[in-house]
């Protein structure tokens, strides 16, 4: 009996036109940057796309200086019910333009087809509908009458998801009245740059979005620089660290959305076949560039063995490869470095002791790839149950009792997110109570809704993002 | 049925609808192309129990059936028989007349639809229909014990029509529409696998909502884990709504990724259909010569 073999069904790269390279994007033009041009590539294959201008500190200072310009004299003062039309513009051009925009996700990220086209852009899309709809009615807002917006936002985004993590902070400083400096990260530009089309394509007044792109140096020069009002950055606890530090003793209102070292907790009496896709979401989607992934899997001791078994036989049906193939699951990691930094942490799971599992899938030549990856016998002492490995690894440790659980849970320096996987209804809430992360999941991970907040807890980051309490980061109360 | 497999079946795990059903949308999202297409189209045909379950079914519809299951395509004997033809037990014989032993003959009993008849009347019903010539009985489950917690009913009773059986396959029909919870589906499928079932059947077809991607997802989870616990493989029909060959081959990827390709074969997973093998036919006319041609170029029965 053959076996069943999916063709290969690879979407069509054909919808994106790349251009050979591509400057900033400023008071409503392209323009060049001052600094070293550098190379964008697509992960799984090592293929150069394209090349990005770096801005310097002039090109970040005309940036700001414009984003001021249309704050102070278009953005701020315009009508909230008139911003919101530009921002249904945006959300409807972005739906419209879905097909290109996850194939140049995927091109730039290596995230698979599926993903970027089924989660990252229409969330994308929906961020703006979400917060066109608030535009008008700041005054609900619960800040009082009349909130004021904060001015000019510099905004610093990773690369784990370009798109979304664009519309998680564009979106809410729009719909408030503030103008945005927005820089990428450097392995994935692309779309920042494609989105700036979107701003023309919607008419949005010159001045109001601007994007730089480049790498560490161009953030720093952005978020300190002097007539920025509110900085919103999402990536390492590292450079977060780095960023309040800069922003310490200035009038300058901050959001840091940081790393994070999930507890996804598993009970006994869990609904079992559910679980074990909860564990593969938590942890495998997006290969684990997931800030809030659920990379410490906590199961009680009593259903332990069967739950690894189901997982193991779960990640062997995990397809992984080209990822603008409709039919994978796990694409590629998004840049060498990342990869490396991966291996790393991997080998000292071995060092330390911990047993090695990876899914049996045969990885490309070209590339950056890591199979799925569990490592059993981990305790809290060790380095891979403690650090953010950010890739498709998961570490599994056991506990006897929903205390333990808790205790273990809440030990770590991290506190973004968490998991409970239980039929009793009583104990989800009991459970939720205790754990100190930012979002509970029950019975599910990774859900993300333009309408909660999400947001974390000690070295994951401070302030929300999402629903009322993000818009609220963006705005400041009437006096 | 003693109270230890109760309680063991009180210890299954709990399904959680939303994950479900979220797991079965993404299954069925698969992009299934070329040549991957060709073959499963050719194996869901080969997986089909033709049926007809009316009550004006006459000898001549239930032998015109049984021909279409030996050459479903008339005119390209390379396509595989049906897997079974499907009928009232009373016209099994018809079948077995035409189809010889070159394809099943399936006979639903005890009672179908409903079910509601003494144990004496469904055990006499059953075994006719093995003496008319069926070698696989589709029988339903008692719902209404089930429904009121006298699982123990419903257990004995299968294992007595089993017994009635004989040699003949027996597939239990859960009708998971009136089960309403996916907790209650996957009790029942434990609960008649343990009691002897071959087979375990989504519906009847008679009552909406029939097969589901979830439903026959779930079950094709009890039949793996059931594998597990006890080293016994179990068979799935899911009967009742697939009517397009897009359908069947998403089945066929929860079959797949789900049971394991261990069921991908007649023995281990059935179609209950009418409709489906003819949307199968013209799919697969359309691979092999590039053109759709129409309803007009297959068969009416």
């Amino acid at each position: 009996m053959p076996k069943f073999e999916y063709a290969p069904a690879p979407e069509s790269r054909s919808i994106v036109d790349l251009a050979a390279s591509y400057g900033l994007f400023i008071d409503g033009e392209f323009t060049d940057g001052g600094g070293t041009s550098f190379k964008t590539v697509n992960p799984a294959t090592e293929e150069v796309l394209a090349e990005v201008a770096e801005a310097d500190e002039a090109d970040v200072d005309r940036a700001v200086r414009a984003a001021r310009t249309a704050y102070e004299k278009v953005w701020g003062p315009m009508p909230g019910r008139e911003r919101a039309k530009y921002l249904f513009r945006i959300a409807r051009i972005l739906a419209e333009r879905s097909r290109e925009f996850a194939v140049l996700e995927t091109l730039d990220n290596g995230k698979p087809i599926r993903e970027s086209r089924d989660v990252d852009v229409p969330l994308v899309s929906q961020w703006f509908f979400y917060h066109a709809g608030w535009a008008d009615k700041l005054d609900h807002a619960g800040l009082g009458p009349n909130p004021r917006p904060l001015g000019v936002a510099a905004q610093v985004i990773p690369w784990n998801f370009p798109l979304l993590m664009l519309a998680w902070k564009v979106a809410p400083a729009l719909a408030a009245g503030n103008t945005v400096v927005l820089k990428p990260a450097e392995t994935t530009p692309l779309t920042a740059l494609l989105f700036a089309d979107v701003c023309r394509q919607a008419e949005l007044p010159a001045g109001v979005v601007n994007i730089v792109t480049g790498a560490g140096e161009t953030g720093r020069l952005l978020v300190s620089h002097p007539d920025v009002n509110k900085v919103a950055f999402t990536g390492s606890t590292p450079v977060g660290r780095e960023i309040a530090r800069t922003v310490a003793g200035t009038d300058k209102h901050l959001t840091l959305e940081l790393g994070g070292k999930a507890a996804n907790i598993v009970f006994e009496d869990a609904p079992m076949d559910q679980a074990i896709e909860g564990i593969v979401r938590g942890i495998f989607f997006n290969q684990g560039h997931v800030c809030c992934a659920g990379s410490r899997l906590l199961v009680q001791e009593s259903v332990a063995e069967e739950v690894l078994e189901r997982l193991k036989a779960r990640m062997a049906t995990l397809r992984l490869g080209d990822p603008l193939d409709k039919n994978t699951d796990v694409g590629a990691i998004n840049s060498a470095e990342q990869l490396g930094r991966i291996r790393d942490l991997a080998a000292a799971g071995d060092e330390e002791g911990a047993t090695r599992w990876s899914a049996p899938c045969e990885l490309p030549d070209r590339g950056f790839w890591y199979a799925p990856t569990i490592f059993t016998g981990v305790t809290q002492a060790h380095r891979i149950a403690r650090e953010e490995i950010f890739g498709p690894v998961l570490s599994v440790l056991t506990f006897r009792t929903p205390a333990e659980a808790v205790e273990k849970a809440n030990n770590t320096p991290f506190g973004l997110s968490a998991g409970v996987w239980t039929e009793k209804g009583s104990r989800i809430l009991a459970i939720a109570d205790q754990l100190r992360a930012g979002v509970v999941w029950a019975n599910t991970f990774n859900q993300f809704d333009p309408a909660s907040p999400f947001g974390g807890y000690k070295e994951s980051g401070y302030g929300r993002e999402g629903g009322r309490h993000g818009l609220a980061s963006y705005l400041e109360g009437s006096k | 049925m003693s109270k230890t497999l109760i309680a063991g079946l009180d210890r299954l795990p709990g399904v959680d609808k939303v994950g479900l059903e979220a797991r079965a949308a993404q299954l069925a999202s698969r992009s299934i192309k070329t040549t991957s297409k060709q073959w499963a189209i050719d194996l869901a045909i080969s997986m089909v129990d033709l049926t007809t379950l009316e009550g004006a079914d006459s000898p001549g519809k239930v032998r015109a059936l049984a021909a279409k299951a030996l050459r479903p395509d008339p005119t390209d004997p390379s396509c595989p028989r049906a897997a079974a033809v499907c009928v009232y037990g009373d016209m099994a014989g018809y079948v077995r007349e035409v189809v010889g032993d070159q394809v099943h003959v399936a006979a639903v009993a005890t009672a179908f639809p409903s079910g509601r008849a003494s144990l004496e009347v469904k055990l006499a019903d059953t075994a006719a229909a093995v003496e008319n010539g069926a070698d696989e009985i589709d029988m339903v489950i008692d719902r209404g014990a089930f429904l009121s917690g006298d699982l123990a009913t419903v257990h004995d009773q299968i294992v007595a029509v089993k017994e009635a059986c004989g040699s003949a396959h027996l597939k239990v029909i859960l009708e998971t529409g009136e089960l309403q919870t996916y907790d209650n589906v996957r009790r029942a499928s434990w609960l008649a696998m343990d009691a002897g079932a071959d087979f375990i059947k989504t519906s009847t077809g008679k009552i909406q909502p029939a097969a589901t991607l979830p439903v026959t997802l779930l079950m094709l989870e009890a039949v793996r884990d059931y594998r597990i616990a006890t080293g016994r493989q179990v068979g799935v029909k899911p009967a009742g709504g697939i009517r397009t060959t897009k359908d069947a081959i998403k089945y066929l990827v929860v079959v797949n990724e789900i049971a394991g390709e261990d069921w991908l074969d007649p023995d281990w997973f059935r179609f209950g259909a009418s409709s489906l093998l003819n949307d199968l036919l013209m799919q697969r006319q359309k691979m092999l010569t590039g053109r759709y041609s129409g309803p007009d170029y297959v068969t009416l029965d």
